[in-house]
């Protein structure tokens, strides 16, 4: 069963022997089983390879755009591909190609900064609340409710508004808003991993919390985490297009795919091949993080295959 | 019971009140004050400005403002916006909640309508053409963002074909694109929900137990199998609320639809911040409220969840 909505569903890392950290050989051969197990979903694979191109094009883009992404070809708006310019031209006559590889810089940098952001808030509140229990637990989860229950794009909106529209800004706020899932996820792993013989153990000889945290509790949520990091990517990507599409985000003239969006739209019915190229890589890059994502569930948590 | 829906509504009452301190904040934390930003350039002397703030109440101290936005909100007295003075955010809203309202209705009618055969067929024969197609579709509806399939819908059928508006709101023929365009995402996660869940139900004994004492296999399915797996899915209708809400915003912009989620984006343009304030605060108790009656309708459908 896959569904989407709960990814983590039972979800637990193949992770060594509690305890003590496992020996090297057998580390290596969980790795080596979780790959394999990784390699047989081949939509996966097919999600892995788009990623890293996608990821090298974001990183090669001064190499690989054709001409500048600001520049603008004189009497060239809206015109249709050519030979030189095999995606034609937007509304005030840049070259859609370059504007697009530019674009993926952008998308990227957004989704991981971003996702950076959510997982250590989210990670924090959540080892937090299950650690602690108690009124720690049920104040820092009424905020993590409150929080999942939010509209997320009228939350982006109403904080961009304060904030001011910007790379940075669009960052943090996309960051500071959707780490609600990873907190209730890890809370759930430590609620659970906390009852378990090697941290009562480790209590018991008295080990501090601190200790307790970071050598036996955050290392063994870390493969829940990265399954849902990335299959959170995708979403993240979408909003942060949405709110360029919105006029939220990234200024221009910087290249982004959901501003180039929003610049087709208004000239849609006289030019209407600009808004088609970004739409695709857009949903090209969330739909390999997505299927990336899924074949990380299958290879991180053996039990969760139909 | 009565514990568990006394729980439930204070727990709710508690997130609404963290959600209305929110957006308080929201308003306190801009850049320069209201009044500011409604004077801008205007020639006035620093009296006039501290007479206005005198008159909105931004000269008493935070709290005061504080209790007095909670109470006039939980009177349900939205004030009026500073920006486009003397307008009452109440009426804005009025105005802006029927077409929101149509869209997301008709949206959930026929996402439901589609994604709940569908995702029951493609569980029942499973790894089938059908299947196959059905998973793919649905794939591709939560990849594709809602404003790029929107863009796309408007070059095909109002550019290309011609047979419907590209924005606007003339007639009801204007809800045609929105209302698909809404309806396909929340189509896509409904049918891989509903799929998952007869195919998680089909292996439950209840199920053998039918087929060994001969029941049809129609009947297997209908009687026993999806009315189980129908429960799930039903619960998580409730909680996509927001998503829906969130797609209103977009779909509506894009389509230029007088609702609450382009007053919402209006808004911000505007620098109108109450009334950003008042209707993150509005869909915020909205997707709250939904979340309570789903939790207690499920509660009051299937006794396991009370014991919880």
């Amino acid at each position: 069963m896959r569904s989407l909505e709960h990814p983590l569903e039972g979800a637990r890392p193949a992770a060594p022997a509690p305890g003590r950290p496992a020996l090297e050989p057998r580390r290596r051969s969980e790795a080596a089983r979780a790959w394999r197990r990784f390699v047989r979903y081949r939509p996966g694979v097919a999600g892995l390879a788009v990623v890293v191109a996608i990821g090298l094009v974001a990183v090669f883009a001064n190499v690989l755009a054709p001409y500048s992404p600001l520049a603008i070809n004189p009497g060239m708006r809206g015109a249709p591909p050519t030979a030189a310019h095999p995606l034609g031209f937007d509304h005030i006559g840049r070259d859609i190609l370059s504007r697009l590889i530019y674009g993926s810089r952008v998308a990227i940098l957004v989704a991981l900064l971003a996702t950076a952001i959510a997982v250590t808030i989210g990670v924090a509140i959540g080892t937090v609340a299950g650690y602690a229990g108690g009124r720690v637990d049920a104040v820092l989860s009424r905020i993590t409710d409150a929080l999942m229950a939010f509209p997320i794009l009228v939350l982006l909106i109403a904080l961009v508004a304060v904030v001011g529209p910007s790379l940075a800004n669009v960052i943090l706020v996309i960051g500071a808003s959707v780490w609600a899932s990873y907190a209730r996820v890890v809370r759930a792993e430590v609620l659970s991993l906390r009852e378990q013989e090697f941290v009562i153990a480790a209590r018991a000889v008295g080990a501090t919390d601190r200790r307790v945290i970071w050598r036996h509790l955050v290392p063994n949520v870390i493969g829940p985490v990265i399954v849902l990091a990335t299959l959170s990517v995708g979403n993240i990507i979408i909003l942060e297009a949405a709110l360029s599409f919105l006029g939220l985000g990234v200024r221009p003239p910087t290249p982004d795919w959901g501003g180039m969006l929003a610049d087709g739209r208004g000239y849609i019915t006289i030019y209407p091949q600009i808004v088609i190229a970004p739409g695709v890589m857009i949903a090209a890059t969330v739909l390999a993080f997505n299927l990336l994502g899924d074949g990380l569930r299958d290879a991180l948590d053996p039990r969760h295959i139909d | 019971m009565w514990r568990y829906v006394l729980t439930r509504l204070l727990q709710g009452a508690a997130v609404i009140f963290l959600v209305a301190t929110a957006a308080f904040l929201i308003l306190r934390l801009t850049p320069g004050s209201p009044v500011d930003v409604m004077v801008g350039e205007a020639d006035v002397t620093p009296q006039q400005v501290a007479a206005i703030k005198h008159l909105w109440g931004f000269d008493r101290p935070w709290y005061v403002q504080y209790a007095t936005w909670l109470a006039n909100m939980a009177r349900g007295d939205f004030g009026e916006s500073v920006i486009r003075t003397g307008v009452p955010v109440g009426t804005m809203l009025a105005q802006a909640a029927p077409v929101t309202i149509t869209l997301n209705a008709a949206a959930f009618a026929l996402s439901v309508a589609i994604a709940v055969p569908v995702g029951i067929v493609a569980g029942v024969r499973r790894y089938t053409a059908f299947d196959y197609i059905g998973t793919v579709g649905a794939t591709l509806g939560v990849a594709l963002p809602s404003f790029w399939i929107s863009l796309m819908a408007i070059i095909l059928f109002a550019v290309k074909l011609r047979w419907l508006p590209p924005f606007g709101l003339q007639s009801w023929t204007g809800y045609v694109l929105p209302v698909a365009v809404l309806a396909t995402e929340q189509a896509a996660v409904i049918t891989r929900m509903m799929r998952g869940s007869v195919a998680a139900v089909l292996h439950q004994d209840y199920v053998r137990t039918g087929r060994a004492k001969g029941l049809a296999e129609s009947r297997v399915v209908l009687r026993h199998a999806v009315r189980n797996a129908l429960l799930p899915v039903v619960t998580v209708l409730g909680y996509r609320m927001a998503f829906l809400l969130s797609g209103t915003i977009i779909v509506e912009t894009v389509f230029a639809l007088p609702g609450v989620g382009r007053l919402l984006t209006d808004s911000v343009y505007h620098l109108d911040y109450q009334v950003v304030q008042v209707i993150a605060l509005v869909l915020a108790v909205i997707v709250v409220a939904a979340n309570i009656a789903t939790d207690l309708i499920y509660a009051f459908v299937d006794p396991r969840i009370r014991v919880g």
